[in-house]
């Protein structure tokens, strides 16, 4: 690819992804009244999208062969009750990452 | 009577600890994205630029193998597309959320990622603080943490060594906090179980690569169709 086909396809990607950030706010601006339906979505999608992004997150783990998400299970679990015991983000996150972190570089 | 700067000042501070697992997270992954350029033959520049321009981790990834293929800028084009849908749900959730926010405004949805989106729609931003520059310095701090991995990674790139295998678990983790939090926050958990729910189907019948679509249109159909029952019960005001 010479530069000016680089620069060309960098622009293709930079101009994708500003038209998925913007296109809401152009669509329903500020000034005028949202539709009802969606503003309903931007109430419930939140919850949906948090769901969504952790299978995101899970997508290339695989039950069937290597260490079965048996790590990620183990971890998650971790994380979720250090977070009801303590109630502290940054703690669940860095106690989670840790015990990820020794399952698979030294058990798995 | 409050001054400018001391509502940025405390908007920064207040914002800050949020964005500490980002930072992990993001030096981490920016920098596996740096060097991944690096040992493909890319200057740091490219990296750099595009964590300022693109910030989207996915696109980046992909973008290096379309720089590396033949060119053909509508297939990038409607690629990208693809891949940053999910945008547009942060968008919808986001409307009322930027709002108000003056000039900020622009670099809020210019700058936004998944990490950004789920801080800004999950905090409670405490009352001293200004929500604009909260959002502002919880977007632009995150971006900065991009931008200083992958030009780290391009630099250096294949120099750094060390076992850092599993790291990148410090965004799954964070992402479960966030939707445990909503949990506990919510009356009703209908909205987050259809999320968690239909995107484990679709993952399971369209596979890693190609489920993001069809779990955002169900979710969204779902959604729709939940309506009435969920505004009857007062889940949503």
């Amino acid at each position: 690819m010479t530069l000016t086909q680089q620069i060309i396809t960098v622009s293709m990607v930079i101009l994708a992804t500003v038209i998925t950030r913007f296109l809401p706010f152009i669509i329903f601006p500020a000034g005028k009244e949202t539709p009802k339906f969606i503003k309903y979505l931007g109430k419930v999608l939140p919850a949906a999208v948090f769901g969504l992004l952790v299978i995101y997150c899970l997508k290339n783990v695989s039950i069937m062969d290597g260490s079965h998400g048996i790590p990620e299970l183990i971890a998650i679990l971790c994380v979720v009750a250090i977070h009801l015991w303590k109630r502290q983000m940054l703690l669940s996150i860095a106690t989670g990452t840790v015990v990820y972190m020794l399952l698979i570089q030294l058990v798995f | 009577m409050d001054n400018e700067k001391g509502i940025i000042g405390r908007s920064l501070r207040a914002a800050f600890p949020y964005t500490v697992p980002i930072l992990a997270g993001f030096l981490f992954l920016g920098a596996t994205y740096g060097i991944y350029m690096n040992v493909s033959g890319f200057s740091f520049l490219y990296p750099m630029l595009m964590s300022m321009t693109v910030f989207a981790g996915s696109a980046e990834f992909v973008a290096v193998s379309l720089l590396l293929s033949a060119f053909d800028p509508i297939q990038a084009f409607l690629m990208i597309l693809m891949i940053n849908a999910r945008h547009l749900f942060y968008g919808v959730s986001l409307l009322e959320k930027y709002a108000g926010t003056g000039w900020k405004k622009f670099y809020l949805i210019f700058g936004m990622c998944d990490e950004s989106f789920s801080i800004n729609c999950s905090v409670d931003i405490p009352e001293n603080v200004d929500k604009g520059w909260f959002m502002f310095f919880v977007t632009i701090l995150n971006q900065s943490y991009w931008v200083c991995g992958a030009t780290l990674g391009g630099i250096f790139g294949s120099f750094i060594n060390f076992n850092t295998e599993g790291l990148d678990f410090v965004m799954t983790a964070m992402f479960v906090v966030i939707f445990l939090e909503q949990w506990l926050k919510e009356k009703n958990h209908t909205s987050s179980l259809i999320g968690i729910g239909l995107s484990l189907v679709c993952l399971i019948i369209f596979g890693p690569d190609k489920f993001m679509i069809p779990a955002m249109l169900s979710i969204a159909g779902v959604l729709a169709l939940v309506r009435k029952p969920l505004e009857k019960g007062g889940a949503v005001t």
